[in-house]
């Protein structure tokens, strides 16, 4: 996959790529001397590019900026050299310069490194989100906040209380080892969906921003199925995921912003090349004995690009949400699963399913049996759709719930 | 909310009591269907699993058989342990029970706390 094509800005993607490797070299502890380098590399760069114009080469005009001033913050700092130099990891002599080392692998390793260091456990996993859109992202503090459609100083102790956190528990910046990784790769797995959800089910209206999110989730998904030791089955699978979900980012909302369903998607915005690459990882899940919840909901989504209203398809999607949530409950996938019951089973079975669920306090719930309901029984489907638009925050939800309004009245006349 | 064990019993032994093979196909749905919907509802105390149909019998003068114990005409398919609030609750999830319309039952057993 082009790096370049996921993301255009050079700063950013350099940005988390020299951060990385000083933490990994620094340790946990010294990760605000890490950013304060790079920061003042950046700053560097935006004055001298624009006074003299871009270097032939940015990126290696960036590396070698970087490189002299951790070495001057290094002789600056005597002490903090000393006490780093029995920390480092790869320097075989005591006596030798530190190197900062650059090279595409040691970037590699050093991501990967901080992938584990920051989805951590002790921390909760939304301050993981943030912080790995800090610092494995490069996102400013600002741009996450307009992600997560909240203020700077939210996201600003957000993030320093996670390194706090961190700090205290003695986290090592370090390569996860067999048994680490297996016993850890869940969480990081969690917090990359949950990155990739962020931006693509996000409320924000910054379309540029949440696409940037989806696209830093499957960077990160992509960094994990580059190294052997993390190229794991479940692994593959999230990546189908993702690729699957966003060949519909372009059909999935108009110009306005309004919400267009599934069904009346325009099949020919769905991105052709993302469902191929979904498919030829999601086949290269197909290993092992386990099946994960991302496997399951692969294949959900992998359905889901078959346009065709089949039974095959239906059935298919009714038993992977039968195995999801015997696997873990969640309400979203309890009412796509009803959803997927009335298309194999008919309306009726799934009206007397859906009541059983009792997720009164839940939008969708209702606007699920208004869905049900029509054709049926208008009266009580138009009662569960006003229903759900008392309980709905969101805007493009509330105008889809009164066109369905609107057109059951319609009918009705 | 209270957990409870539901065990399904059916007579596997007798030849003539055996459904076809196409009612057994036939019934692979409706149990995948009734499980995910125990599921939807986050009525499963605890994740599901398949037994051996076999097993053994252990007896106090050390004679251990193979199983399934069958002194009564049926033998355990399988069970699993639901979270309802009560009997009639309990009751209502297991008339679903697929192996109800393969001439089986369902025996609903309450986990009791000590007070």
């Amino acid at each position: 996959m082009e790096e370049r094509e996921l993301l255009p800005h050079l700063f950013r993607r350099e940005y988390r790529k020299i951060v990385s490797v000083l933490c990994y070299l620094f340790g946990i502890d010294h990760i605000e001397i890490a950013e304060d380098i790079v920061s003042d590399t950046f700053l560097s760069a935006t004055e001298q590019w624009s006074l003299k114009g871009m270097p032939e080469n940015p990126t290696a005009w960036l590396y070698t900026v970087a490189k002299n001033k951790t070495k001057n913050y290094l002789k600056r700092n005597t002490l903090f050299e000393q006490k780093l130099s029995a920390e480092i990891r790869y320097t075989a002599d005591k006596t030798e310069e530190i190197e900062i080392d650059l090279s595409v692998k040691n970037i590699a390793d050093s991501q990967l490194a901080m992938i584990f260091t920051i989805c951590n456990p002790c921390i909760s996993s939304e301050a993981q989100v943030a912080l790995a859109l800090n610092l494995l992202c490069g996102f400013g503090i600002q741009e996450i906040a307009d992600a997560f459609l909240t203020n700077k100083e939210v996201i600003y102790k957000r993030i320093n209380r996670a390194k706090e956190r961190l700090k205290m528990e003695g986290i090592k910046i370090e390569q996860p080892n067999a048994a680490e990784i297996n016993s850890r790769l869940e969480t990081v797995l969690t917090t990359l969906y949950l990155l990739f959800s962020e931006g693509y089910y996000s409320t924000s209206q910054n379309i540029i921003l949440r696409k940037d999110l989806c696209a830093e989730a499957m960077r990160l998904n992509y960094l994990l199925l580059e190294n052997k030791s993390t190229n794991q089955p479940a692994v593959n699978a999230l990546f189908a995921l993702m690729c699957f979900h966003a060949s519909r980012f372009e059909a999935r909302s108009n110009e306005s912003e309004e919400i267009i369903l599934y069904q009346d998607q325009d099949e020919s915005l769905w991105n052709k090349e993302l469902i191929d690459q979904g498919t030829y990882f999601l086949n290269k899940a197909a290993t092992g004995n386990i099946i994960s919840k991302y496997h399951l909901e692969a294949g959900i989504a992998y359905w889901h690009t078959q346009k065709a209203d089949t039974n095959e398809k239906w059935e298919s999607i009714l038993q992977l949400y039968n195995q999801l949530l015997i696997l873990e409950y969640s309400p979203i996938a309890a009412l796509n699963r009803t959803f997927a019951l009335a298309k194999t089973n008919g309306k009726p079975e799934a009206i007397l399913e859906a009541e059983k669920l009792n997720l009164t306090s839940n939008p969708f719930y209702y606007s699920l049996l208004g869905n049900l309901y029509t054709d049926i029984d208008a009266d009580r489907a138009v009662q569960h759709y006003e229903t759900a638009l008392k309980l709905t925050n969101s805007s493009a939800e509330q105008i889809l719930l009164s066109k369905n309004i609107d057109q059951i009245r319609a009918g009705q006349k | 909310m209270n957990d409870f064990l539901l065990i399904f019993r059916r007579d596997f032994i007798n030849k003539e009591d055996q459904p076809s093979p196409e009612q057994l196909q036939a019934s692979i749905k409706p149990w995948q269907d009734w499980l995910g919907g125990i599921a939807a509802q986050d009525r499963l105390a605890r994740p599901l699993q398949r037994w051996d149909g076999e097993g053994k019998v252990v007896r106090k003068d050390k004679n251990i058989t193979n199983g399934p114990y069958a002194e009564i005409k049926e033998s355990i398919g399988g069970l699993i342990f639901i979270k309802a609030v009560d009997y009639d609750e309990a009751v209502e999830i297991a008339n679903g029970c697929p192996i109800l319309e393969l001439g089986g039952n369902v025996e609903i057993r309450m986990a009791s706390t000590i007070d």
